[in-house]
């Protein structure tokens, strides 16, 4: 199956050096670097947008941009954070990178399809970005209808153009994985005995093939609305705007579940490693992913509990989004008890996952808050959703994602950067993401509500402090990029396995071949089998 | 700028139900993250690389079975807890989603970047809202094009507005005073400037306040000038030869459709009728009606509902 049939000896990095040569390049670890790459790109320009909004929310006024600029940052900022980088980062990256590596293969099962999904990425980029050249979009992320369909006069087409494009790519990398998952393991892995980070690999590909073609369907009935004005969410003409928004959570919340199941794995392998352990209930852990994906699609009618929707449906939505919770509850206790009675050590890669347990924990308990119908009711639309998403997708996604790329790196690129400057980035941007998301817990119970160009003057000490947090976090996110890419070529060479794990991508030079493995290896137990692996140096 | 508030202010009775369920919340939250993050440092420093913590285990299967045990015990634990608290917070939302019969109603219209009120004697006001203390208030509100919302923080309430429909918010307010009031459903460029305030007055000098002003009727008055003025008293009018549905007693009562279907003549029944007339053609009578969207405010037909609500004298039967 695999398009790479005879291994070379030479690293992938070493397999042509043309730009050519990666730009066609089917071999799934370069094109886990083209996504690199891109999604830094893309995740540079949704970070300017940021910077914009909150040195606009230092004052009261609105005194830095105009209300229509402000209106388009918040729309980019949300739009190229959401599909441009959360949604492809770690299975773009990692997943694309590790998923062959760790079940021992050659490859994905479609190499030319896992090209063809980048280019799609790429094309779903130029469009949007194109949009932002032309001058924004003023609906957004979520692109509400009427709004979006019937009186926003900006470049709506051209951003939801690519949106639909880029979703096609996702579909494209979900294939791909659920494929490579069933049919390409090395003999001896079992499906107990996958790492966790290919079980969620697998939840979130199921999620990409069930969940996006329903958000390409929605943006579909959004264009013919807009343009040949047949009625499907504008009441005007016989719509309902409320139809849109049950189409676009169907597909949105699952979304959300895209970008934390990833991270949830890229935990789970790094704490497993540094604490020298095999991590606590395998089982319950795989099991607790799967049940977050399905019951995921279940949820979605709680982002419209004062949306109108019938109170019997909110009821509804609410049960079910406690009940999501509990395997969320259950992993991170279960990452807690696998530190007992381990031999912990504190590199970069562990420092940013401690960091993801504390956010994702606060991220998770206020969405708690969220799922409580009367609570909802008050912070609805308000900074308290704000804070709580960004500690899921930020504190989460975002930390998960630089403690996985710290991790690996050795792995992807041959190199070690300098530990020290990276454990103090990753306590910079913990500190910085506090101090900017935790005020707005606060504002939001205070009623301060999103996307605001000016807000009630007794607010802004508290957005001055979300401010001035972002600042640090804007250098915490900036130190990686210099050490990481100064480590390319001062790093030191970091062997198959600087941090001694027990991955089979461990097992692989570093950068490992074109072919990855010279032998195809022959698996004979679990993942973590880190306690066999101490016990003889140990006493 | 130093001296800023942490926590709102409240109003309502629904207000203080909502903050203790936050507080409670905010406590079983903090135990547990407290929890977690004490394990976690806990661990993190016992069982540091090269302490000397005993780090011997007992034999497999016990262990097993003491993990087990732990981890059913962590699933049920929060699984009641959780459920505990959907149900108390859905008995308040409950409360929050049905107003009492009794409320006093005012008419809220969203439109870009402005919220028109009126209320049932003809008091219009702009992006204010004047209410008594003491007494139910309900909102019955639309918008004139996209999505708004209605968010009054001190009563820890809101409501999306949407065109096409009429949703309602009500609450009771218990402390007169100035409070915020916000559009929170984003609705384009001027959306942070759609704010207001909500009046909270002594009911005396509420009604003092209702009846100065700019009222120029009441809203059936207004309603009726708008039947005759848009031509609807042409057909629907009591000496009107064209066969049309006759609008006395119609409000509230069952309608029988062209389809089979049964619909009640309610707020939304006639809104769409007015807009969308081949939506629901009553049994009997012929597609006629034209439609009267983009040519009537959503303020003029809250009036017109009005004037047709107070069309009580019919004679059984002749509307079915």
């Amino acid at each position: 199956m695999s398009a790479v049939t005879v291994p070379s000896a030479a690293s992938y990095l070493e397999d042509g050096f043309s730009l050519w040569s990666w730009l066609s390049s089917v071999d799934h670890k370069r094109i886990a670097v083209l996504y690199a790459i891109s999604i830094t790109l893309f995740f540079f320009i949704g970070g300017a947008a940021a910077t914009l909004i909150r040195l606009e929310l230092v004052t009261p006024t609105g005194d830095v941009v105009s209300a229509e600029t402000y209106n388009k940052l918040f729309t980019m900022h949300g739009v190229i954070m959401v599909w441009f980088f959360l949604i492809p980062s770690i299975p773009s990256t990692m997943g694309n990178f590790l998923v062959p590596l760790m079940i021992g293969a050659r490859d994905l099962a479609f190499p030319r399809l896992n090209l063809a999904s980048w280019y799609l990425y790429i094309a779903g980029g130029v469009f949007t970005v194109g949009a932002l050249l032309m001058g924004g979009v003023d609906t957004g992320w979520t692109f509400y209808t009427p709004f979006s369909t019937m009186f926003s006069n900006t470049h709506v087409f051209a951003a939801v153009a690519g949106v639909f494009v880029v979703g096609f790519s996702t579909i494209l990398t979900g294939i791909n994985f659920i494929v490579t998952i069933h049919t390409m393991r090395a003999p001896g892995m079992t499906w107990f005995r996958l790492p966790l980070f290919i079980w969620c690999m697998y939840a979130t590909s199921v999620i990409f093939v069930l969940a996006t073609p329903v958000l390409a369907m929605t943006l579909f009935l959004m264009s013919i609305e807009r343009f040949f004005g047949v009625g499907v969410f504008d009441p005007a003409l016989g719509g309902d705007p409320l139809l849109f928004q049950h189409l676009f959570w169907f597909y949105s919340h699952p979304a959300v579940y895209v970008m934390i199941l990833p991270a949830m794995g890229v935990v789970s392998e790094i704490i497993t490693c540094f604490a020298r352990k095999n991590v606590f209930g395998y089982r319950a852990m795989a099991y607790a992913v799967l049940a977050i994906a399905i019951i995921g699609f279940l949820v979605w009618g709680h982002h419209m509990f004062v949306s109108g929707q019938s109170i019997y449906a909110g009821t509804v939505f609410s049960i079910l989004t406690f009940l999501v919770a509990i395997p969320s509850a259950i992993k991170v206790f279960n990452w807690t008890a696998t530190l007992y009675k381990g031999s912990i050590s504190f590199h970069a890669p562990m420092l940013y996952v401690l960091g993801f347990i504390a956010l994702f924990t606060i991220g998770g308990m206020t969405g708690l808050f969220l799922a409580s119908l009367a609570i909802d009711v008050h912070v609805h639309d308000t900074y308290f959703v704000i804070a709580h998403f960004h500690y899921i997708m930020v504190g989460g996604a975002v930390m998960a994602f630089l403690g996985g790329m710290h991790f690996w790196w050795p792995k992807m690129t041959g190199r070690m950067y300098s530990d020290a400057w990276a454990r103090f980035a990753a306590i910079l941007v913990f500190f910085g993401f506090n101090l900017t998301f935790f005020p707005q817990f606060v504002l939001g119970y205070l009623g301060m509500p999103r996307r605001y160009h000016e807000y009630p003057p007794e607010f802004q000490m508290l957005n001055v402090l979300s401010s001035a947090g972002a600042s640090i976090l804007a250098v915490g996110y900036l130190l990686p990029l210099c050490y990481l890419l100064w480590s390319l070529r001062y790093g030191k060479p970091a062997g198959p396995n600087p941090w001694r794990a027990t991955g089979l991508e461990w097992k692989t030079t570093s950068p490992p071949s074109t072919g990855n493995f010279a032998t195809v290896p022959v698996v004979t137990e679990g993942p973590y089998a880190y306690s066999r692996q101490e016990r003889p140096d140990e006493r | 700028m130093w001296s800023f508030p942490l926590f709102p202010e409240k109003a309502s009775a629904l207000a203080s139900s909502v903050d203790i369920v936050f507080f409670v919340w905010l406590a079983l939250a903090g135990l547990v993250a407290s929890t977690v993050a004490f394990l976690i440092v806990f661990f993190a420093v016992k069982y540091r690389s090269g302490s000397s913590a005993n780090r011997e285990t007992a034999d497999e299967q016990a262990q097993n079975r003491i993990n087990r045990r732990i981890e059913i015990a962590w699933m049920t634990i929060p699984l009641v807890l959780f459920m505990a608290m959907f149900a108390w917070s859905a008995e308040i939302y409950y409360d929050y989603a049905t107003p009492p019969a009794n409320a006093m109603v005012v008419y809220v219209v969203g439109k870009q970047w402005m919220w028109k009120l009126e209320h049932a004697g003809g008091r219009r006001e702009i992006d204010e809202l004047h209410v008594p203390a003491g007494r139910p208030v309900k909102l019955v509100m639309t918008s004139q094009d996209v999505i708004h919302d209605f968010f009054m923080p001190v009563f820890r309430i809101k409501q999306d507005v949407l065109p096409g429909r009429y949703t309602t918010l009500w609450f009771e307010a218990t402390k007169p005073g100035d409070y915020q009031l916000f559009c929170s459903q984003y609705c384009g460029t001027d959306h942070s400037r759609m704010v207001g305030r909500v009046v909270v007055m002594e009911p005396a000098a509420f009604e003092r306040w209702l009846a100065s002003g700019n009222s120029t009727g009441s809203m059936a008055a207004q309603g009726a000038a708008h039947f005759r003025e848009y031509g609807c008293s042409g057909c629907h009018g009591a000496s009107a030869s064209v066969h049309a549905p006759k609008l006395e007693g119609l409000f509230g009562r069952p309608v029988q459709l062209a389809d089979g279907s049964t619909v009640i003549a309610d707020d939304r029944y006639i809104h769409d009728s007015v807009l969308l007339p081949r939506k629901e053609i009553t049994a009997g009578y012929a597609p006629i009606m034209p439609s009267f969207q983009g040519q009537i405010t959503e303020d003029a037909l809250l009036e017109i509902i009005e004037y047709v609500k107070s069309l009580k004298t019919a004679q059984p039967g002749e509307v079915r």
